[in-house]
């Protein structure tokens, strides 16, 4: 039987820099009074609650330091929540350790395989560690490496594998024990096309035998195409989640037209917004948070020099020109402009004002 | 408790010994033989030292052995599993609890502890003869002895590897394992400190000494020694707090 995944307002401060893997969050800022100057703490999780269905595959979604390590790392014991609680199943995580192992895979975003091993070694061990019998584990450990390509190199000690061939091999140990929830932090970082279809392919096929399966990642088409349903995250808090397709739905208009003008008046701004099928006009460098570093850069040019504009509407192309007559008129010349289709970069942008890769 | 998870991880420990033996057996026991063939043969055989000293060295170089090997079979590998890959995880993620994986690299390293013990003594002995006169006049007070020394030097390895990183190795053997060494009572007995009081005194923090003591005691008990009782007393507190701190460590730097 399928087994979900629940977290309740998770919270998890690091008192010091978070481990590698995990690494991440942003920096509190100093106490306002200024009276005691707190230790620095790193705030990585504020407040998560997650709910994962049983049998699904769930992404979560965010940039470099947003929680997702250290959520996946509280739900499989090796992160210890500052408050709240995370559930596998009925077993409580942090209360039910042996047992929680039991049921979970976990792929971390950096390998961490027995380097004293060989790749055969580390399977055959992995099946032991969790009880099962020699002819099983064996026979296991051989399917795995077959259906991973790493047939050829299993008697070879690891320490001399490619990057790739670790991340292969350390999802076939994450399925050695058959578990009912699998874990993948960042699965295709470092991968190349080739083996990340191959992945997917595997990831698919595990999801069809009934298992859960939880993965981060920074890669919007794999989100996209992989995952049921997506929970967007950015610094410890969840600002979305849904099915891929009802979140591009949620972007209004769902076309991004990301506009730069020479200069930037109220007047054209409200204009923009006259225009047929636009939603929301955004001007970035009084509104956005990503840009403000490079609008206080800009402070000594002209004012808004390369003033930026988003402009979320229902087409995309067939309104540039009216974009272009309205800038002449208005005196601005439009200088760069980008068009993009709905996805869920669009929607991370609207709801963080960031970019996925900033 | 799920023991099908220890024994297989301590068959994993097993295997990889068996794998590194060379390389385990040359870093235990060249040191302690060259030590051994120097004092024991040349300096003896050319007059230097006397006849007797033979006898005094050899338990000082069990004693010597099974600690710096159960030491080191504990701490090394776990400074390496710590490091940046994490490789600890790959045992932390089994279905057993963190406490126990600590306990699994304490029996794994007194296991080789006591093979270095076991080894070191025919080997020594072929070494140093002529002339070595040991006895074991009472095989349990021994059993008791070696186990206990064999708990304190892995328990030692467990709380050093979770305590230092890999750029620390080289300070931690001349800031911890040489005075250990040297401070240790193991190429002289602690009587002979009786002209340097202080020193007397201060060098009973080091466990080692009553490790050395206590071989003494029970293979050569025709030299002075401390007494069995104060020995066993001793090994056991050390045992005992370099369990509960390295229980500690591991249990800190496996959860962040």
């Amino acid at each position: 039987m399928a087994v979900g995944v629940r977290t309740q307002d998770l919270r998890k401060i690091y008192n010091a820099a978070p481990p590698l893997g995990a690494a991440g969050g942003f920096m509190a800022r100093a106490d306002a009074k200024g009276a005691k100057q707190p230790k620095a703490q790193i705030p990585a999780l504020d407040g998560l609650s997650l709910e994962i269905h049983p049998g699904e595959i769930f992404g979560l979604l965010g940039p470099n330091g947003a929680g997702k390590s250290t959520t996946v790392g509280v739900l499989t014991t090796r992160v210890r929540p500052t408050s709240g609680q995370a559930w596998i199943g009925d077993h409580d995580v942090w209360k039910e350790q042996a047992h929680v192992k039991h049921l979970i895979g976990v792929v971390p975003q950096r390998p961490n395989l027995d380097f004293s091993l060989t790749a055969r070694e580390i399977l055959v061990f992995h099946g032991a560690y969790f009880g099962i019998g020699s002819k099983q584990r064996n026979e296991r450990a051989d399917g795995l490496l077959e259906k991973f390509k790493l047939t050829e190199r299993g008697n070879q000690m690891v320490r001399g594998f490619s990057g790739g061939m670790m991340q292969r091999l350390s999802i076939a140990r994450a399925m050695m024990h058959d578990p009912q929830v699998l874990f993948l932090d960042e699965p295709s970082a470092g991968l190349d096309p080739q083996t990340r279809i191959l992945l997917w392919e595997i990831i698919r096929e595990y999801h069809q035998a009934g298992k859960t399966i939880l993965l981060t990642t920074h890669y919007m088409e794999e989100a996209d195409s992989l995952c049921q349903r997506l929970a967007i995250v950015d610094h410890g808090h969840m600002i979305a989640v849904g099915t891929p397709a009802q979140l591009k739905a949620s972007i209004p208009g769902g076309f991004l037209l990301r506009l730069r003008f020479g200069r930037l008046t109220p007047e054209l701004l409200q204009r923009l917004q006259a225009l047929a099928g636009v939603r929301e006009v955004r001007a970035l460098d009084t509104t956005s948070k990503g840009t403000l570093e490079s609008a206080g850069e800009n402070a000594g040019k002209s004012a808004a020099e390369h003033a930026g504009v988003d402009v979320y509407a229902d087409r995309g192309g067939s309104l540039i020109p009216e974009i272009a007559n309205l800038a002449a008129t208005a005196g601005a010349e439009l200088s760069d402009v980008h068009i993009s289709e709905p996805s869920l970069e669009n929607l991370f942008l609207h709801h963080t004002g960031r970019s996925l890769r900033d | 408790m799920n023991w099908k998870t220890f024994f297989a991880m301590l068959a994993r420990d097993a295997h990889v010994a068996r794998r590194n033996a060379i390389q385990l057996l040359l870093q235990t026991f060249l040191q302690p033989l060259l030590f051994v063939f120097i004092f024991g043969r040349v300096m003896v055989g050319s007059g230097y030292m006397p006849a007797a000293y033979k006898s005094l060295l050899l338990p000082g170089i069990i004693a010597i052995s099974m600690t710096f090997t159960g030491i080191w079979a504990v701490a090394m590998p776990l400074i390496a599993e710590f490091q940046w890959t994490r490789e600890i995880e790959d045992r932390l993620l089994a279905p057993i609890s963190v406490g126990w994986i600590a306990i699994e690299k304490v029996i794994a390293g007194m296991l080789q502890a006591l093979v270095a013990g076991l080894v070191v003594i025919p080997l020594a002995w072929l070494v140093l003869r002529p002339g070595v006169q040991i006895s074991i006049d009472s095989p349990l007070t021994f059993a008791v002895i070696i186990l206990l020394v064999a708990g304190f030097s892995s328990c030692g390895g467990l709380a050093l590897g979770c305590s230092i990183n890999q750029q620390h190795i080289g300070l931690m053997f001349s800031l911890v394992m040489t005075p250990m060494i040297f401070f240790g009572c193991t190429y002289y007995p602690w009587s002979a400190l009786k002209t340097f009081p202080i020193l007397q005194k201060l060098v009973l923090i080091n466990p080692l000494v009553y490790a050395s003591e206590g071989m003494r005691a029970t293979l050569v008990p025709q030299f002075p020694h401390l007494s069995i009782a104060a020995v066993i007393i001793a090994l056991l507190f050390f045992d005992g707090l370099l369990l509960v701190v390295g229980l500690r460590q591991f249990e800190n730097k496996s959860v962040t």
